[in-house]
C-alpha cells in the first residue's frame, strides 16, 4: 500500500501539474469548450427545473433504496441473473475473482466503470493471474500507462496524441502515426482480438431499474455492447446508489446526464439489459472450463450483478451527506472547477475526480487520502451550479473538511484563527496592532512592499494591501450624521476586509446613501462574518461568530442589512441557516432575510440613475464574485450600475469564473491561486477594458494585487468606488 | 406536434448525431438503397487478419428481416455478388461491410433508434459492420422518450431483453477531445425512413 502523502508532497505534485504545458492547454481549452457545449445542449430546455427533477428522483430512490433494491434483486433473480451483494470493496473483488474462477475465465474485457476504479478491481484480478483489458479507448490508454483516469468521462484528457502514439507504438511494436483518426483505428484493431478471446466481460451500469430488474449502460464507443455480447459470462458491478424505480426515472436522468457530461443530446448507445441474453459462444477449447458453463445452442449467457455498498448505506442514512448519492457521474463538477482547470484530475482527485471526488474520497478511500484534497477548493460554487444531481457540493466539501479536522485534531493556525475570531475585541485589537506593526514593510504606501519573512516566495504573486490606520468603524463613529427624514433605514455589515483594509469602499457607499436619504446604522459589535473560519473547517468558530453577529443586529430598526462584500452576504444568507439552526433559528431568519448585497440594494431599493458626469472610463469589465452571481443569484444589477454611472460595461468570457482568492485557499495553494488569477487578468486584458470592477473586497485584494504585480494596464475598483461623487441621483 | 414536425425533428437530430438520413418509399426501395450504399462502399478493413481469410465478396448481415424482406434483399445481393448472411456472425469477428436492421421505433428529440437486440445475431450485425443501415417506418417515430415509455417498458420486461438505443455511429473523443467516428462499432449509421 502507498504511504500517505504529506501536504508538502501534495503541493509539490500540484506544482508539477502546473508546469505541464500540454496539460494546462488541454484543460483550458476544455473548460472553454465545455462551457459553450453545455449551454448549447441545454439551449431549449429549462435546465434548472430538469435538474431539480433529477435531484428529486435520486433523493427519493436513495430514501427508498432498501425497498427498491429488494424489488430489483427479486426481479433480477427471476430473470436468471445471479445477484451478489458486496459490503466492502474487498468483498466485491473477491466475489468477481470467484466468479472468474468458477467459470474458468482467464481473459477478461471491461468497459468503463468508475465503480471498478473505486475498488481497484483490475489490480486485484491481475494479482490473481487474470488478464484484464480495458476496452474504452481512454481507459485502455491509461491502463497501458499504468495510471488512473484523470476525468470520469474522459480518462485520458491529460494526454496528447503524441504520447498516445508513442504508447501505441510500444504496445504494437510498430511505429504508429500520431493522427488521431489512425490512433483510434489502432485501438479498434488491437482490441477486437481481446473481445473475441475473452471469457468474461465486466461492465458498470448507470441505472438499475427495480420494476423490471434491468440495468442501463450509457456509452459512446460501443465497447460496452461487445463486452456484454461476446464473452459467455457478464459481470455488472454497480453501487447500490444506481437504483431507480423504473425506466421512466432513468429516462429523465438520461435527459441531463449526456448533455451535462459532454454536451451531447444523448450518447451513441444506451443499452438496457434485463437478463442473460442469448449467447452462441460455444467455441471453448480451454480444458479449465467447467462443462456446466459451456453454452449449448439457444442457451443464455451467465450473468452476475455485484451490488456494491462500500459505505453507501451509511451515507444514505446520514441526513447531511445522503445527497452525495445523487451523483450521476457526469463529471461536470470537474469541468467547471477553476482548480481542475489548472491542475487536472490526477491532482484533484484520488479515484473520483472534481468536487464530488473531494467528498467521496473520504467515504470510499479514507480520511488519509482525503485530508489534503478536501482543502483544494476555492468554494466558488461553479460545481454546484452545474451538478446534474443538484448536490450542494461546496458546502459538503467544507463539511468533510470540518469532519476530518474533528477526527484528526485541528492544526494550530486554524485553531488560533477560530479562537481569535470568536473574540471580536481581541481580533480587532490584533488588527489595529498589525496596522502599526506593518509600517516597516509598507514604507508609507497603502501596500505591503515586501512580505514578512514568515511567507515563502510563492506567496508573493500579488501585492497585498496594508491595514488601514483608521478602520471604517472609527470613521463612522466620529463623522456619521443621520439624515433628518430617512426614506429607508439600513444597517451596514462591513466584514473585516472593508472595515480594516478598504474603508474607502464603504465611505464611497456612504456618500451615495447620504444623497439617497438612507439612514445608516453600524452596530459596533459586528465581527467577521465567519466564512474564513468555515473555509478552514472551523465550524464551531463559524457558528460562534454567526451568533454574535445575529445579536449585534438584533434590536435594530432597519429595513435592510447591506453588505458590500459578496462573500459576507452570501455566507450570512446561505450558510447561517445550517450553522445556527439549533441555536437561534428565528433570529437568524429575520437577520438573513434582511441581508442584501450593495448593487441589488442600490438598483432595486433606491432605484438610482446617474447624471452624465463626463468622468467615465472607457470599457469597463466586471468580475462577478462567485458568491454574488452563484451564491446570491445577482447578475444584472452590477452591470446596470456600471452603465448608469457613465461607464461602458463590456462582457468578458470569464466574467463568472473565480478569481482564485477563496480566502484561506490562496494562502494554502498560492501557486494555483496565482494561475487562476493570471488567467482571469488575461481575459480582462483581452477585452480591452481599462477598468475592472467587482463587488467583493476579497476579489479586489486578489485582482488589484495581481494587476499591480503583473503591471496590467487596467485599474481594479470596487463597484461603490466608480459611482462618482459628482454624479447626482434622480 | 404533428407527424410532419416530429419527422423533421427526428431527421435534424439524427443528422446532428452523425447519422445519414434517407427517405425511400417502401421497404423494397430501402433495401435497394442499402445495396447501393454497399456497392459504393470500399471493402471493410479486416480487424482479425489471423482469423479471417481475405474477403472475396462484400458481406451483408440482416438477421432481423422478416422472410419476405430477406428474400428481396437476397435477390439484390445475388445480383451484386454480395454474400448475405443471417446466422453465426461470431464467425466474422474481423468485420463485415454492412449490417441491415429494421428498427422498432425512433425518438425524435434525440434522433435515436430503439432496437430489440435480444437475438445475438441482431446485436452482432449492428456491432461488427462498418456501415449500419437502419430501416425505420416514419410512423414509428415518437416525439420524446417519455412518449415511447410504454413501448420501452414492454421491451424491457421480457426476461432476457437486450434493448439498444442507437444514436449515430460509434464515437469517441478520448484523444485530445477530437471527435472520431467508428471505435468499436459502425463507422457510419444510415437511417432509411420508409412509409407503411
Amino acid at each position: 500500500m502507498e504511504t500517505t502523502e504529506s501536504f508538502t508532497q501534495y503541493k509539490s505534485r500540484i506544482n508539477e501539474s502546473l508546469g505541464n504545458e500540454f496539460l494546462r492547454t488541454a484543460m483550458d481549452n476544455f473548460a472553454v469548450a465545455y462551457r459553450t457545449a453545455r449551454k448549447k445542449a441545454f439551449s431549449d430546455i429549462d435546465v434548472d427545473a430538469l435538474i431539480q427533477e433529477v435531484a428529486a428522483i435520486k433523493s427519493d430512490a436513495i430514501l427508498n433504496h432498501e425497498l427498491l433494491l429488494k424489488q430489483f434483486i427479486s426481479k433480477a433473480k427471476e430473470n436468471g441473473i445471479h445477484i451478489h451483494p458486496a459490503k466492502t470493496a474487498q468483498d466485491a473483488n473477491r466475489i468477481i475473482a470467484t466468479i472468474a474462477e468458477q467459470t474458468g475465465s482467464k481473459k477478461i474485457i471491461k468497459s468503463k466503470s468508475m465503480t471498478a476504479e473505486e475498488i481497484h478491481l483490475n489490480r486485484y484480478l491481475e494479482n490473481k493471474g487474470l488478464e484484464v483489458t480495458e476496452t474504452d479507448l481512454g481507459e485502455w490508454i491509461v491502463q497501458l500507462r499504468q495510471e488512473g483516469p484523470s476525468h470520469m468521462v474522459m480518462p485520458a484528457i491529460h494526454l496528447s496524441r503524441y504520447q498516445v502514439a508513442d504508447l501505441f507504438s510500444k504496445e504494437t511494436r510498430k511505429d504508429q502515426s500520431n493522427e488521431i483518426e489512425k490512433l483510434v483505428k489502432v485501438a479498434r484493431k488491437q482490441l477486437r482480438e481481446k473481445f473475441v478471446k475473452a471469457d468474461m466481460g465486466i461492465t458498470g451500469a448507470n441505472y438499475a431499474l427495480a420494476q423490471t430488474g434491468t440495468i442501463g449502460i450509457v456509452s459512446n464507443e460501443g465497447n460496452a455492447r461487445l463486452v456484454t455480447t461476446w464473452p459467455r459470462v457478464h459481470v455488472a458491478l454497480l453501487g447500490i446508489d444506481k437504483i431507480l424505480p423504473s425506466i421512466i426515472e432513468a429516462l429523465t436522468i438520461n435527459k441531463v446526464l449526456p448533455k451535462n457530461a459532454t454536451g451531447q443530446a444523448i450518447t451513441s448507445y444506451v443499452t438496457w439489459i434485463t437478463g442473460p441474453s442469448e449467447c452462441k459462444n460455444m467455441a471453448i477449447e480451454n480444458k479449465n472450463v467447467p462443462t456446466a458453463s459451456i453454452k449449448k445452442p439457444g442457451q443464455k449467457r451467465e450473468m452476475h450483478i455485484v451490488l456494491l455498498d462500500n459505505g453507501r448505506k451509511a451515507i444514505a442514512e446520514d441526513p447531511l451527506f445522503a445527497q452525495v448519492l445523487q451523483c450521476v457521474r457526469g463529471g461536470a463538477c470537474a469541468n467547471v472547477c477553476p482548480v481542475y482547470r489548472m491542475v487536472g484530475g490526477h491532482s484533484l482527485g484520488y479515484v473520483y475526480i472534481g468536487a464530488i471526488g473531494l467528498i467521496t474520497t473520504y467515504f470510499f478511500h479514507g480520511r488519509e487520502n482525503a485530508a489534503n484534497l478536501v482543502q483544494n477548493c476555492t468554494n466558488c460554487g461553479a460545481c454546484k451550479a452545474v451538478c446534474a444531481g443538484g448536490i450542494n457540493l461546496p458546502y459538503l466539501i467544507k463539511e468533510i473538511h470540518s469532519k476530518i479536522l474533528d477526527e484528526t485534531g485541528h492544526p494550530l493556525k486554524s485553531l488560533l484563527l477560530g479562537k481569535v475570531l470568536k473574540n471580536r475585541k481581541l481580533f480587532h485589537s490584533l488588527l489595529r496592532t498589525a496596522s502599526l506593526a506593518q509600517k516597516p514593510v509598507t514604507g508609507g504606501t497603502p501596500y505591503l512592499r515586501h512580505l514578512p519573512m514568515i511567507f515563502s516566495k510563492e506567496h508573493n504573486f500579488r501585492t497585498l494591501p496594508a491595514i488601514t490606520d483608521t478602520p471604517f468603524r472609527d470613521r463612522f463613529k466620529k463623522h456619521y450624521k443621520p439624515p433628518a427624514n430617512p426614506k429607508l433605514k439600513i444597517a451596514v455589515f462591513s466584514g473585516c476586509v472593508q472595515d480594516f483594509v478598504y474603508p474607502e469602499q464603504l465611505e464611497a457607499a456612504m456618500a451615495l446613501l447620504k444623497r439617497a436619504d438612507v439612514g445608516v446604522a453600524f452596530p459596533m459589535d459586528q465581527s467577521c462574518c465567519g466564512l474564513p473560519a468555515m473555509m478552514m473547517g472551523e465550524k464551531q468558530a463559524a457558528r460562534d461568530v454567526a451568533l454574535q453577529n445575529i445579536n449585534a443586529f438584533k434590536d435594530l430598526d432597519v429595513d435592510y442589512i447591506v453588505s458590500l462584500c459578496a462573500s459576507c452576504a452570501s455566507h450570512l444568507k446561505n450558510h447561517l441557516p445550517d450553522l445556527v439552526r439549533d441555536y437561534a433559528q428565528n433570529d437568524q431568519e429575520i437577520f438573513s432575510d434582511k441581508v442584501i448585497p450593495f448593487s441589488r440594494f442600490v438598483v432595486d431599493k433606491i432605484g438610482v440613475t446617474f447624471e452624465e458626469n463626463g468622468q467615465a472610463s472607457g470599457k469597463t469589465a466586471f468580475h462577478s464574485p462567485c458568491h454574488l452571481c452563484r451564491g446570491l443569484g445577482v447578475k444584472k444589477e452590477p452591470k446596470i450600475l456600471i452603465n448608469a454611472s457613465g461607464h461602458q460595461y463590456v462582457k468578458t468570457d470569464e466574467e463568472e469564473t473565480c478569481c482564485g482568492f477563496g480566502g484561506s485557499f490562496s494562502a494554502n495553494f498560492p501557486t494555483i491561486s496565482n494561475e487562476i488569477l493570471t488567467r482571469k487578468l488575461d481575459d480582462v486584458e483581452n477585452s480591452g477594458a481599462d477598468l475592472l470592477v467587482t463587488e467583493c473586497p476579497g476579489c479586489v485584494m486578489q485582482l488589484r494585487g495581481g494587476a499591480l504585480k503583473q503591471n496590467r494596464n487596467f485599474k481594479v475598483k470596487h463597484i461603490s468606488e466608480i459611482i462618482q461623487p459628482t454624479s447626482k441621483l434622480s | 406536434m404533428d407527424k410532419e414536425q416530429t419527422l423533421s425533428i427526428f431527421k435534424q437530430k439524427a443528422s446532428l448525431a452523425s447519422a445519414i438520413v434517407h427517405e425511400e418509399g417502401q421497404i423494397k426501395e430501402a433495401l435497394n438503397k442499402a445495396v447501393a450504399l454497399c456497392l459504393a462502399k470500399p471493402f471493410c478493413e479486416n480487424l482479425m487478419p489471423k482469423n479471417n481469410e481475405p474477403a472475396e465478396q462484400k458481406m451483408i448481415a440482416a438477421p432481423n428481416l422478416n422472410p419476405q424482406e430477406y428474400k428481396i434483399l437476397d435477390d439484390l445481393c445475388q445480383q451484386n455478388d454480395f454474400l448475405l448472411i443471417n446466422d453465426d456472425l461470431r464467425n466474422h469477428p474481423g468485420g463485415l461491410e454492412m449490417g441491415i436492421t429494421t428498427i422498432n421505433c425512433g425518438i425524435a428529440e434525440t434522433g435515436t433508434l430503439v432496437l430489440n437486440s435480444d437475438s445475438e445475431e441482431t446485436r452482432l450485425a449492428t456491432m461488427l459492420c462498418e456501415t449500419h443501415v437502419a430501416i425505420l417506418k416514419a410512423n414509428d417515430i415518437y416525439q420524446t422518450t417519455q412518449d415511447a415509455a410504454q413501448v420501452l417498458n414492454d421491451l424491457l420486461k421480457q426476461p432476457s431483453s437486450y434493448t439498444a438505443f442507437i444514436t449515430g455511429a460509434s464515437r469517441t473523443a478520448d484523444i485530445e477531445r477530437v471527435l472520431t467516428l467508428g471505435v468499436h462499432g459502425p463507422l457510419e449509421l444510415h437511417i432509411i425512413l420508409i412509409g407503411e
